[in-house]
């Protein structure tokens, strides 16, 4: 019994495990790398891609996926930096950026809600437009001189720097959403099983809107960090990042097959592998190699994670011997 | 047939992580004889038959076939060994059509690894004529009844040349009339000597096909014994360790005024012109063979497919039924026959399944209330004799007798006006059965009305007030109590009498 309890405890938190020892190793290949300083910047690198993680988790959890995030992010991004130097309005650029990530989620939503598109075709199509209009608006320039809107993004309050806050308040919704309301029940339902979420009364359609309109805020806030910490605004910027995101998503323990996940997993998903990446940059790997490592390190980490929940959880679970004392 | 022993166990032992599921298990298969095994859920039973066919390890004791000892690591050496297993899940590729399904892992290819397609083709076409099921081999098996699938997996198996068959709940979805098929089939294998070990829940059918007859209990073997030498009441009472005064719970209710009504409902090809009414306090069953719209109606009045026509009401007022969170809105729920695709969200705990229709009574003010819905959802599972490690466990892990009881929870919670079970103890054991046909008692007890769709004629005769039957699509004829029986059942389902005799 008691190394059963053990072994929950470890399957339970088998990732977190993970990040421990990569943060044991890190440590002892490099005295710096629990330096304040290192953290903050591990933390500021990877607070973009890990907004964009919790928007991938809310949406493979309920059977979905966005593969537009990181072209949604671009569009949005310019637009906001483009509102910002004709109005000086920092208010008015978030807004912007939120906006136009949101509406582009709203069309996803209802291509794969109302009429059935699965959501990879659906925002691998949206991908491509909103790239292609980042693009088209811009006319392929860069928006330099940005002013202020580049302190959204360097900047500090107090000792955190504003990226990060935004990661922390997102990472407390998120967590909320998922935990502590009915809509964040209703998308582990929908993606677990849609036919008996239908059968159970959950509006699923209404829970899908839902779930690309979470995902459209998170967008949209990582476009404005995105633009305004590389102080600038990339119509080409955030190249892949939806694949940041999910790798995230998935490497913190969220299945590809809809129903599980967490906000605690996807966070910890995304220290794995900003930790990687910082680590590998102190030790000055080469950044092909670090690529190569990278990919063997996550599959490494998933299949830990997999062998460790499979090795618990027997699918065969027979009654107990003294049934009647079950009962109580 | 002899005494010659084809199949023989000795001292199997299996642990999972905190359970003993099989515990020094003899047991032995003669040739040319049918061997039921009986127990309830969990028991054992199936264990055993992925033991031997090499899908679970056992921990200790040995496989011997024809006193041979044999060591089974595979699926695919059991097959080598003569071992042909029908499980109880189908395993079919939908997508995929009825010849490359029949084939599926074993197509016949030459030393170039092409497959000899003509040959499939041929082998296909003949079994299907054999079987007279209506298909053609390019149909994709997802347009086929889960019957005829059902029928097909079967053929499959036994196809084969297997000399040992085991068949897991191979009856749980196909008709009266396939049955007859099935029990013809196997009488003309047991006639050629080969082993049938056969797994049913059905007390009739394991009387009726078996030679000899073991039973299982909480991972041991109780007794085994001639078929001959016992009755279903002997049977019972051992895999139950205690006798079961009444199998039916049914008790005298004053049946009230109508609750539920329903009127001219019709869905385009599926049903039309079908009227019923269910009175508070009544248990109302329908009967019919499988495809006969049963399912279908409930499906509508539910709000999981659309109506073309006919009023609904319930307590006398009209209601619109568009989805499935109307029908539950005006207190109208139903437990579905497809507990897999339609019931649970099997990678979830079971308490989140439970609340799942009731989430309002648990997130409110802006948060949620885990404690309350510990609680709530622990009273139920209490109520319904759930057994569950904890309420955090994952639903796919309990047995179907527990999942059901897990998902009669969710609808108990809401506290139904009309409860609507379709097919609600088909493949759970004895001990389930009763505690549904307990809370079915109860809630007509409360005044409520039920509804029940079954194709066990014991069960529609032992618990309802009234039977409709339905016949192609519409209702075929309405029995009331004292008119019940199974040959005045089968009569009206099978909407002619001269078929009625071979039936029964």
């Amino acid at each position: 019994m008691k190394s059963g309890k053990v072994g929950q405890v470890m399957s339970k938190y088998s990732i977190f495990f993970v990040l421990l020892v990569m943060i044991l190793i890190s440590m002892l290949l490099n005295e710096n790398f629990l330096s304040t300083r290192n953290i903050t910047n591990i933390a500021v690198q990877l607070s973009v891609a890990t907004i964009l993680a919790y928007g991938e988790m809310v949406l493979i959890v309920s059977g979905l996926l966005d593969l537009s995030s990181g072209a949604v992010l671009a569009l949005a991004g310019v637009l906001s930096v483009s509102a910002y130097k004709s109005t000086g309005n920092l208010a008015l650029a978030v807004a912007v950026s939120i906006g136009v990530a949101v509406a582009f989620n709203m069309i996803n939503a209802l291509f794969v809600a109302n009429f059935a598109m699965p959501a990879f075709i659906v925002t691998l199509a949206t991908q491509m437009a909103a790239r292609g209009l980042a693009l088209l608006y811009t006319k392929g320039q860069n928006i330099l001189q940005i002013g202020d809107y580049a302190k959204l993004g360097q900047g500090s309050i107090g000792p955190i720097p504003i990226p990060v806050i935004f990661m922390i308040a997102a990472t407390i919704v998120i967590w909320y959403i998922m935990n502590h309301t009915k809509l964040g029940r209703s998308f582990y339902a929908i993606g677990g099983n849609e036919e008996a979420s239908i059968a159970s009364g959950i509006n699923v359609a209404k829970s899908k809107y839902k779930a690309f309109l979470i995902n459209g805020v998170l967008v949209g806030i990582a476009g404005v960090l995105f633009m305004a910490r590389v102080n600038a605004g990339l119509p080409n910027g955030a190249l892949g990042y939806e694949m940041e995101g999910l790798t995230a998503a998935i490497v913190g323990g969220t299945s590809f097959s809809g129903g599980v996940g967490t906000t605690s997993g996807t966070l910890i998903g995304s220290f794995i592998i900003g930790c990687l990446n910082n680590i590998m940059n102190l030790q000055g790997v080469d950044a092909y190699v670090q690529q190569v490592v990278k990919g063997g390190i996550i599959v490494a980490a998933v299949l830990y994670d997999i062998r460790f929940k499979n090795k618990k959880a027997p699918k065969v679970i027979l009654q107990k011997k003294d049934a009647p004392s079950a009962k109580a | 047939m002899g005494d010659e022993i084809k199949l023989r166990v000795s001292k199997i032992e299996k642990s999972f992580p905190g359970v003993k599921a099989l515990d020094k298990i003899d047991f032995s298969v003669r040739k040319g004889t049918v061997h039921a095994l009986c127990g309830e859920n969990g028991a054992g039973k199936s264990t055993l038959m992925k033991i031997i066919n090499g899908i679970y390890k056992p921990d200790a004791g040995e496989i011997f076939i024809d006193e041979e000892p044999v060591k089974i690591k595979d699926p695919i050496k059991a097959r080598s060994l003569g071992i042909a297993m029908i499980a109880q899940e189908l395993n079919y590729v939908p997508e995929m059509s009825v010849e490359e399904n029949i084939f599926l892992g074993r197509l016949p290819a030459d030393k170039f690894g092409r497959v000899k397609w003509g040959e499939v083709r041929s082998r296909t076409l003949q079994l299907l004529q054999d079987e007279h099921l209506p298909y053609k081999p390019t149909d994709k098996l997802k347009m086929l009844t889960t019957s005829d699938i059902q029928m097909l997996e079967i053929m499959k198996a036994i196809s084969n040349d297997a000399s040992i068959i085991v068949m897991d709940e191979p009856t749980s979805s196909i008709t009266q009339k396939e049955v007859e098929l099935l029990f013809k089939k196997i009488d003309i294998l047991r006639a050629k000597g080969c082993a049938i070990v056969y797994i049913s829940h059905k007390m009739d059918e394991v009387f009726r096909i078996a030679d000899d007859i073991t039973v299982f209990r909480d991972g041991t073997v109780v007794k085994s014994m001639r078929a001959a030498d016992t009755n279903i009441d002997e049977v019972i009472a051992l895999m139950v360790g205690r006798r079961m005064e009444n199998v039916y719970p049914k008790e005298d209710i004053e049946i009230g005024e109508p609750l539920l009504e329903v009127e001219n409902l019709r869905s385009g090809q599926l049903f039309e012109n079908v009227n019923f009414h269910v009175n508070k306090g009544e248990i109302v069953g329908f009967a019919g063979l499988v495809g006969a719209g049963r399912t279908e109606v409930m499906r509508c009045l539910f709000g999981l497919d659309p109506i073309d026509g006919g009023t609904v009401k319930v307590h006398g007022e009209e209601i619109k039924v568009k989805c499935a969170s109307d029908s539950i809105k005006h207190g109208m729920v139903m437990l579905s026959e497809d507990r897999r695709r339609y019931g649970i969200i099997p990678m979830r705990s079971v308490r989140e399944n439970a609340s799942l229709s009731s989430l309002e009574k648990f997130f409110y003010g802006g948060t949620a209330h885990p404690k309350k819905e510990a609680e709530v959802v622990g009273m139920y599972f209490d109520k319904m004799s759930v057994k569950t490690p904890t309420q955090e466990t994952a639903i796919q892990s309990l047995s179907g007798g527990n999942q059901q009881k897990v998902l009669l929870a969710k609808w108990m919670m809401r506290d139904p006006e009309v409860l609507i079970l379709d097919e609600p103890t088909r493949g759970i054991d004895v001990g389930a059965k009763f505690e549904i046909y307990k809370l079915m008692t109860e809630v007509a007890q409360a005044g409520k009305a039920v509804v029940m769709v079954s194709s066990e004629l014991p069960e529609l005769i032992g618990m309802c007030d009234r039977i409709y039957v339905m016949c192609e699509g519409h209702i075929a004829g309405e029995l009331q109590k004292d008119e019940f029986s199974q040959e005045a059942i089968m009569m009206y389902a099978t909407g002619t009498h001269s078929i009625i005799k071979e039936e029964i």
